[in-house]
């Protein structure tokens, strides 16, 4: 480890000592940005100067460090995309990209990388961009500390905050992405990890994946979106002690999950979704110790999903807690907290003596008809339910949580 | 007429039911408000008792009380006095006298822990529904001139507005669920205040997004200034109507 070390530090000093710094602007060697590219060699550092650069597409074919002073502006002029990188090792930081321009064909981007490694993307700003950053086939990389902005109407007219394809190991972690189509795009991307990311109101989802195997999401937080988290067709997904919160609208989830298999749901907070999380198609899922709260539906379980299991989840002031479609049950539900569990506690150990059936009467008529809804909270609606609760006849029998707790689970202990 | 009112009024108060009617709505509410702290929950929660407790108390308390008074009623009827006057003056009364102990009994909780725009729509609601269910109850009052009979009506009035009615509706939606039912649901619902009173508290709680399409259409009627002056216009003919015809019968009843 200690001869790595040094050999790192070696390597560094000798590098170092090659590197050339070129100033770009006003005051600078060089004024604009494209010679000043031209100009340098693998390794160089351009320091660009405060100011609005509007050069068109530039392209980055070398390993450089570019690094903006006080956000220099680079306009994209509403034509144009800005960057394009091909090339390894490539920082950007501190700069500011606006204009970028609008295309049906081309994914115009800020910053688009293609086929490279060991990139950082760090503390930039993005305003009015079509793509914020946009990978191709790229690994290693860093997009750090960065804040998009965008104001589309229509989905048409915007593309995705980050969007990664056919990448690997890539650390995203920091960025507050607002008013996209999607926040954070993934598609066969792998082992990356997503971390302390800040999704809102962005027109379709806040975070969207597909066949994106064992990446890790934590302490993300993804509010507001049009659509909420949709992510499918993926194995070893981990999320922990993400918030989905507020995505409500008719055709909103906190958490979408779509052919996801081996995953593991941890520690997770879903408060104000339209549906908490929607599942079809999944199996093999852990969701443990995560935080259902003032949801329409917390979970809406298709009854396509197997060997799932939820233990030591709190549910509270949901509208429905468990929804589902059939009446074959190949899902778990084990020692959860409900805050409509009626049950009693003899011996005093904290866990309830009767079973507690979640699916509702009522939830599963909606689910069969749901115009049927608009009884809801009808004095009909309440009896019906509570006979049901007493002689189970629609409602899965075998559905039902034969340890619930007697108190919610103290969740804030353990993040 | 005024006076026929103030003397009515006097004698319900004399009764103490109305004074019991509104502590109870009192502390009931501010118990709610002390066990749960968010307004809108314990608006929820309200909802209930509006949506129950309150067109059942209405009927009920109306109707007992029509022929506790049938004496002072034969009595002024002896006067000088337009049948009419006599009748809209019992009616006043008892309206002003049962909204006034709700809008106490829920209003001084709810204004004291904030008023919000749903809480005020829940006030307006329980009015009208207290409004709607005394003109039914005068109607059951003039059908018969048994009590018991009538109270078996206000009764069965108030069986059919809150659970046989959503079960027939129920079925309704059930049978025909292949077909587009947005509008003659409505429609349905419009025939039923209860109901009216309470899918127009349920937009109000955004409860709408988990009603997919049909929530959609209702939020988008009802959110128009056509659809709130259509239902409020629904629910005034559902106090004008049953209460014009039962001046209308009894103007010309044989006592």
């Amino acid at each position: 480890m200690r001869l790595l070390t040094i050999f790192t530090f070696l390597t560094f000093c000798c590098f170092a000592a090659y590197c050339n710094t070129i100033t770009v602007g006003r005051t600078g060697q060089v004024k604009n940005l494209k010679q000043a590219i031209a100009l340098a060699n693998p390794g160089d550092t351009l320091l660009i100067e405060s100011g609005r650069y509007l050069e068109g597409n530039i392209i980055i074919e070398k390993s450089l460090t570019i690094i903006g002073e006080n956000f220099p502006v680079l306009d994209g002029d509403n034509k144009y995309e800005i960057f394009t990188i091909h090339a390894n090792d490539v920082t950007i930081k501190g700069l500011k990209f606006i204009n970028t321009g609008v295309a049906s064909i081309n994914d115009l981007a800020a910053i688009k990388v293609l086929d490279s490694k060991r990139l950082r993307i760090i503390n930039n700003r993005f305003e009015n961009t079509f793509f914020g950053i946009h990978f191709s086939n790229s690994s290693q990389s860093w997009i750090e500390d960065n804040q998009l902005e965008s104001d589309a109407e229509a989905e048409h007219q915007i593309g995705n905050g980050i969007h990664l394809w056919k990448c690997n190991h890539i650390t995203i972690n920091n960025n507050t992405i607002k008013g996209h189509r999607d926040g954070i795009y993934f598609e066969f991307v792998t082992n990356s990890l997503i971390t302390k990311n800040f999704s809102e109101g962005n027109i379709r989802y806040g975070l969207h994946f597909m066949f994106s195997h064992n990446n890790e999401y934590r302490e993300n937080t993804f509010s507001k979106n049009g659509a909420g988290v949709a992510v499918m067709y993926t194995t070893g997904v981990k999320m922990i002690n993400n918030t989905f919160k507020h995505n409500w609208g008719s055709s909103s989830y906190g958490l979408l999950l779509k052919d996801i298999r081996d995953s593991e749901v941890r520690n997770n907070h879903f408060v104000g979704n339209s549906v908490g999380i929607f599942m079809e198609g999944s199996s093999r899922i852990q969701f443990t110790e995560n935080e259902f709260k003032q949801n329409g539906y917390a979970i809406r379980l298709q009854a396509s999903c197997d060997d799932n299991t939820f233990s030591k989840n709190n549910f509270s002031a949901n509208t429905f807690d468990l929804a589902t479609n059939g009446t074959l049950v190949l899902n778990k539900v084990e020692g959860n907290y409900w805050d409509k569990y009626e049950g009693y506690d003899l011996n005093k150990d904290l866990i309830g003596d009767v079973p507690f059936h979640p699916v509702s009467l009522y939830s599963m008529v909606v689910e069969q008809m749901p115009s049927a809804v608009l009884l809801w909270r009808s004095f009909l609606v309440l009896l019906m339910d509570k006979a049901e609760k007493a002689i189970p006849a629609i409602t899965p029998e075998n559905l039902k949580d034969n340890s619930p707790l007697m108190k919610p689970y103290d969740l804030n202990k353990r993040s | 007429m005024n006076r026929i009112i103030k003397y009515v009024f006097y004698d319900m108060l004399r009764t103490r039911f109305i004074v019991l009617y509104t502590a109870l709505l009192f502390v009931s509410t501010f118990a709610m408000f002390q066990i749960d702290s968010d307004a809108d929950k314990v608006v929820m929660s309200l909802l209930n008792i509006v949506l129950m407790v309150i067109p059942l108390i209405s009927i009920v308390f109306t109707t007992i009380h029509f022929y506790n008074s049938y004496e002072f009623i034969e009595l002024m009827l002896a006067q000088p006095i337009d049948r009419k006057v006599i009748f809209i003056g019992e009616y006043l009364a008892v309206v002003s006298s049962l909204c006034i102990a709700f809008l106490i009994g829920c209003g001084i909780p709810i204004f004291l822990h904030g008023a919000s725009f749903t809480a005020l729509t829940l006030l307006f609601c329980g009015v009208i529904l207290t409004m709607g269910f005394v003109s039914l109850a005068f109607l059951a009052s003039v059908l018969t001139r048994d009590k018991a009979k009538a109270i078996g009506i206000a009764l069965l009035f108030w069986f059919y507005f809150s659970l046989i009615y959503d079960g027939f509706l129920l079925w309704f939606v059930y049978a025909f669920s292949d077909y587009p039912l947005e509008k003659i649901t409505l429609t349905l619902i419009a025939l039923n205040p209860v109901d009216l009173a309470r899918v127009i508290m349920l937009l109000q709680l955004d409860i709408s997004a988990l009603m997919g399409y049909t929530g959609a259409f209702y939020k988008d009627f009802f959110g128009s200034s056509l659809g709130v002056v259509l239902s409020t216009v629904v629910l005034c003919l559902w106090i004008i109507i049953p209460f014009s015809i039962s001046l209308r019968i009894f103007s010309k009843k044989d006592l």
